[in-house]
């Protein structure tokens, strides 16, 4: 488009021409980012990846005495010592993943359809500030109120003496727990499934629910039934990212779920839930010091490469669903 | 060719060549009987000090302009008005010399169903749709064998069954419109109700489906008191023993059809029959 | 026959639906049954505990800092001590989070607002829309200990050695720099998100009527739409703020572990302070909690209903500038 003589006022004359390159490139820049990212994570983690192989998930030893090793081989002048066995670290992730996200899920479902549904005004109108100011605290905060009020808790008043004993060779029961950290998890991602639930449920064709309850269906049953159950991908959306969201919270469960890597072993009976364990992204912060070392280095990458691919696959994931909701006329 | 009643009068010049789909009525059993009833939404009345006489065995057609209340009377019928939190309504509707008031909205519900203008069939197969109404009136599962039969009976009555009973697993929302209205009346009909409520249930559908369900619903006043609001005076004509005409919210006449659009007893029924204004 | 309601009743044919019994009474023979009323209630009891953990959150906080915080610890530097009263305040750790928030958003915004004007107002050619898109969704999906690490990789090459200390030939890549690009990353989506939504809202006609009087596309963009979703980019920089400030994994990392600037020596100010390692008050409060190396609890409450009130302070602003635009009107599309 040809740049006419405007008068100067009219201020400075970029040309559409210009703005779109400009923008466009700006845009090209993030994704170079990104891609740039995900190579350099991948890149530095190779080493790791390469000089395990698939033990690198499996399971053998102590992940924190392997870490030493690493670190230390790193710098002393002898080669480099890779041999990682990221199982604890896996099995922690999971537990404490899928125990917040079970545990979310029923209270967020919930909460959702009271909130749409059920909860009379005064009652909504107070909820969905404090939905929005739970979304909204900082993790460490959850982190310090989990270590000052919930931990000793956990260690002073639920732990029994027989417990402790019972452990007393392998790992010490002081309330830095999977309990502690599932609780303060689930509460920290529940927020954000009650947001996508709701959304969801709010958006169901009233046409439906009028028919419904026109047949002499109760207003219960009729949200359950129709709305619920016409959500479903608004469930599932929310889900996934709050799984991605608790794959990826690192700080909180450094402060909360105990700073040795340990596999919990649910052949223990209820003392499994009062075992400490550490998942992989508290495991990255606890051993930030560590990077000067070459080989730990790539450790950490490695870790952090797991991370990526899962919490990046989740969130993906996530935001199909509702951008194929959308398509359908459903809003999430 | 003009339609014969007991007056021996003919149908008006513009029902000249319509032919009623319904004969006389065999019996008729007072249902529902509306008392004084009045409607307002906030500040508007919809509905002023309506009464009227609803019974099994004949098929009560509501007429009237865009807005003069028929469709805010139906929906009072089985309080669905009260779904609108602005709505105020006086007067008794009485269900079987019982005030509706006294009954719980859900069981009303049940007894007077009702099937809307647009088909909203649920997003389920064709039998969960049907099955949908059963299930959730009891409180253990029952299991599809037990439903199997009524579920069947239903569409049957809503002449449906031979259509679907191949595909009764089938997305309910992949049949034609006029066969998802069929399923709505087919769900409406499972609850086994004794009244049968229609908000104009033809106006979305093309004339063929249109001709299926209006003998559908003559066919269906021996077992139901029906009830059916609509815009389509042709229609109204056709297949409706008794017409109330509605205008501004009060209502302005009502009597048997023929009488209505033979010899209506007001002018404002007699301009709106004869489409003075509509 | 007359009209047909003097007709006496007569039974039903066989095959009617029977009479049912009318139900008298409002509360007998109630639908609900007790599953569906075990279900309602819970709801309400999540609902009441959801309440009442966020009321025991910000209560206990409010008391904890109430009772710790005295206001010159915002002003006053921590410095080593035996015992918590003796280690002063925490000014460094409350500057340190302005300073990053700020170049945070700085930098987030120009970028985020760019970003979203492309995919609203150009978006050509579209498979780069969609990459666009899933990109910003990806970055919104990375954790934030792994964009630290990234960024320890970035800011440690030697290119950039400009932006952090130096030492020995070493770039120790650990500066305000580093902390608040990466924690631009964390609020670009937010940003774009809510600047799509609101330029998104505003209808083709009001465009189409800048073009016909000769404006460009840009000019229309920068003199109407932008201004017109001022709330909704409001909105998107208050809620990247608030992330920005409660985020500690990239602090940690990229901040350095310091309690107090640690300013580069011979840099001019105020590049020495940006250049140099600091603390905010999230990694404090990690630090100063039992998990960190201070292990000063009284000081990390105060310094979390510090933390709190911001993050309260921006919740309460996102609320206002969404009831001033509802008031204002929406469009008519």
């Amino acid at each position: 488009m040809e740049e006419a003589h405007l008068p100067e006022e009219y201020g400075p004359r970029w040309s559409d021409q210009r703005a779109e390159r400009l923008l466009g490139a700006l845009v090209c820049a993030v994704v170079v980012l990104l891609l740039a990212l995900i190579v350099t994570v991948f890149w530095r983690a190779w080493p790791s990846f390469a000089h395990n192989g698939l033990a690198w998930f499996g399971a053998g030893g102590n992940v924190d005495d392997q870490i030493n090793r690493i670190y230390l081989s790193g710098l002393g002048g002898e080669g480099f010592v890779y041999t990682f066995h990221a199982w604890q670290l896996l099995w922690s992730t999971f537990l404490i993943t899928g125990g917040a996200v079970l545990l979310a899920f029923f209270s967020s479902l919930f909460v959702a359809v009271f909130l749409v549904e059920f909860a009379p005004e005064p009652m909504s109108n107070v909820l969905a500030p404090v939905v929005r100011f739970l979304a909204s605290v900082p993790s460490v905060i959850y982190g310090l109120l989990g270590v000052l009020l919930v931990v000793p808790f956990i260690g002073n008043h639920l732990v029994t003496e027989p417990q402790r004993a019972s452990v007393a060779g392998v790992i010490s029961l002081s309330g830095y727990s999977l309990l502690a950290a599932v609780l303060i998890l689930a509460l920290m991602i529940a927020p954000l499934m009650t947001s996508i639930f709701s959304d969801g449920i709010r958006s169901v064709r009233p046409g439906w629910l009028e028919g419904s309850l026109a047949l002499g269906v109760n207003r219960w049953r009729t949200t359950w039934k129709i709305a619920v159950r016409t959500a479903r991908p608004a469930i599932v959306a929310g889900t996934v990212l709050a799984t991605a969201r608790a794959i990826g919270e690192a700080v909180m469960l450094a402060m909360v779920s105990g700073s040795v890597a340990f596999a919990p072993n649910p052949a223990d009976g209820l003392i499994f839930i009062f075992e400490p364990s550490r998942p992989l992204a508290p495991t990255i912060v606890k051993n930030i010091d560590l990077l000067g070392s070459e080989p730990a280095n790539n450790t950490l990458f490695a870790i952090a490469a797991v991370l990526l691919f899962s919490a990046t696959m989740f969130s993906l994931a996530g935001w199909f669903a509702r951008r194929s909701m959308r398509k359908y006329g459903a809003t999430a | 060719m003009p339609s014969h009643n007991g007056n021996g009068a003919t149908a008006p010049s513009g029902f000249s060549g319509a032919r009623r789909s319904i004969g006389s009525p065999q019996f008729s059993i007072r249902r529902m009987e509306v008392d004084a009833l009045s409607v307002s939404y906030a500040t508007r009345e919809a509905v002023k000090s309506v009464s009227l006489p609803i019974r099994q065995g004949e098929v009560l057609a509501m007429i009237g302009p865009s807005g003069c209340g028929k469709t805010t009377l139906l929906r009072s019928l089985n309080r669905l008005t009260e779904l609108t939190r602005t709505a105020r309504v006086s007067g008794r509707i009485l269900l079987d010399d019982v005030d509706i008031g006294l009954i719980e909205p859900t069981l009303l519900r049940r007894r007077v169903t009702m099937v809307f203008q647009q088909p909203n069939p649920f997003p389920m197969s064709v039998f969960d749709n049907i099955a949908y109404v059963l299930r959730e009136q009891g409180s253990r599962r029952q299991r599809r064998k037990t439903l199997e039969p009524k579920v069947h009976s239903a569409l049957d009555r809503a002449g449906l069954f031979e259509e679907v009973k191949d595909n009764l697993d089938h997305p309910a929302l992949r049949l034609s419109g006029g066969q998802q209205q069929r399923l709505c009346i087919a769900r409406a009909l499972a609850a086994e109700p004794e009244v049968l409520l229609l908000d104009e249930p033809c106006s979305a559908l093309d004339p063929q489906s249109t001709q299926v369900i209006e003998d559908l619903i003559v066919n269906l006043r021996d077992d139901v008191a029906v009830v059916i609001v609509t815009h389509n005076l042709q229609q109204a004509y056709r297949i409706a023993d008794h017409v109330a005409f509605m205008y501004l919210g009060d209502l302005v006449e009502y009597g048997a059809a023929t009488t209505l659009f033979g010899s209506p007893r007001e002018k404002r029924t007699q301009e709106y029959v004869s489409g003075a204004f509509g | 026959m007359g009209a047909p309601v003097a007709t006496p009743p007569m039974p039903p044919p066989s095959g009617g639906f029977p009479r049912k019994p009318s139900k008298g009474l409002p509360q007998s023979a109630s639908t609900w049954h007790l599953s569906d009323r075990i279900g309602l209630t819970i709801c309400w009891a999540l609902g009441l505990l959801f309440c009442a953990i966020a009321v025991a959150i910000v209560a206990y906080l409010f008391v904890q800092g109430i009772k710790y915080l005295r206001p010159e610890m915002l002003f006053t530097p921590a410095t080593a001590g035996f015992s918590q009263g003796q280690t002063g305040g925490f000014s460094d750790a409350f500057f340190g989070t302005l300073i990053v928030a700020t170049m945070g958003i700085a930098i987030a915004l120009p970028v985020g607002v760019g970003v979203a004007v492309w995919l609203v107002e150009y978006g050509r050619p579209a498979a780069l829309a969609r990459v666009t898109e899933s990109t910003i969704e990806a970055i919104a999906g990375i954790p934030s200990i792994v964009l630290a690490l990234f960024g320890t990789v970035i800011f440690s090459s030697a290119a950039l050695g400009f932006l952090s200390r130096t030492s020995e030939g070493v770039v120790f890549g650990r500066s305000f720099f580093g902390a608040s690009a990466m924690l631009s990353l964390v609020a670009l989506p937010l940003v774009v998100a809510s600047t799509r939504e609101g330029l998104s809202a505003i209808p083709q006609h009001v465009r189409e009527a800048s073009y016909a009087v000769g404006k460009t596309k840009i000019a229309t963009t920068r003199r109407i739409l932008l201004p017109a979703a001022r709330p909704q980019v409001a909105t998107g920089a208050m809620l990247g703020l608030g992330r920005i400030i409660g985020d500690t994994a990239i602090i940690v990392v990229l901040l350095g572990a310091t309690q107090n600037f640690a300013p580069v020596e011979g840099a001019a100010f105020p590049f020495n302070y940006l250049r140099g390692a600091g603390t905010t008050l999230t990694n404090f409060v990690y630090e100063a909690s039992p998990t960190g190396n201070l292990n000063q609890p009284e000081k990390a409450y105060a310094a979390a209903f510090v933390l709190l009130l911001m993050v309260l302070a921006l919740n309460a602003a996102v609320d206002v500038v969404h009831r001033r635009a509802r008031k204002v009107g929406t469009w008519s599309s």
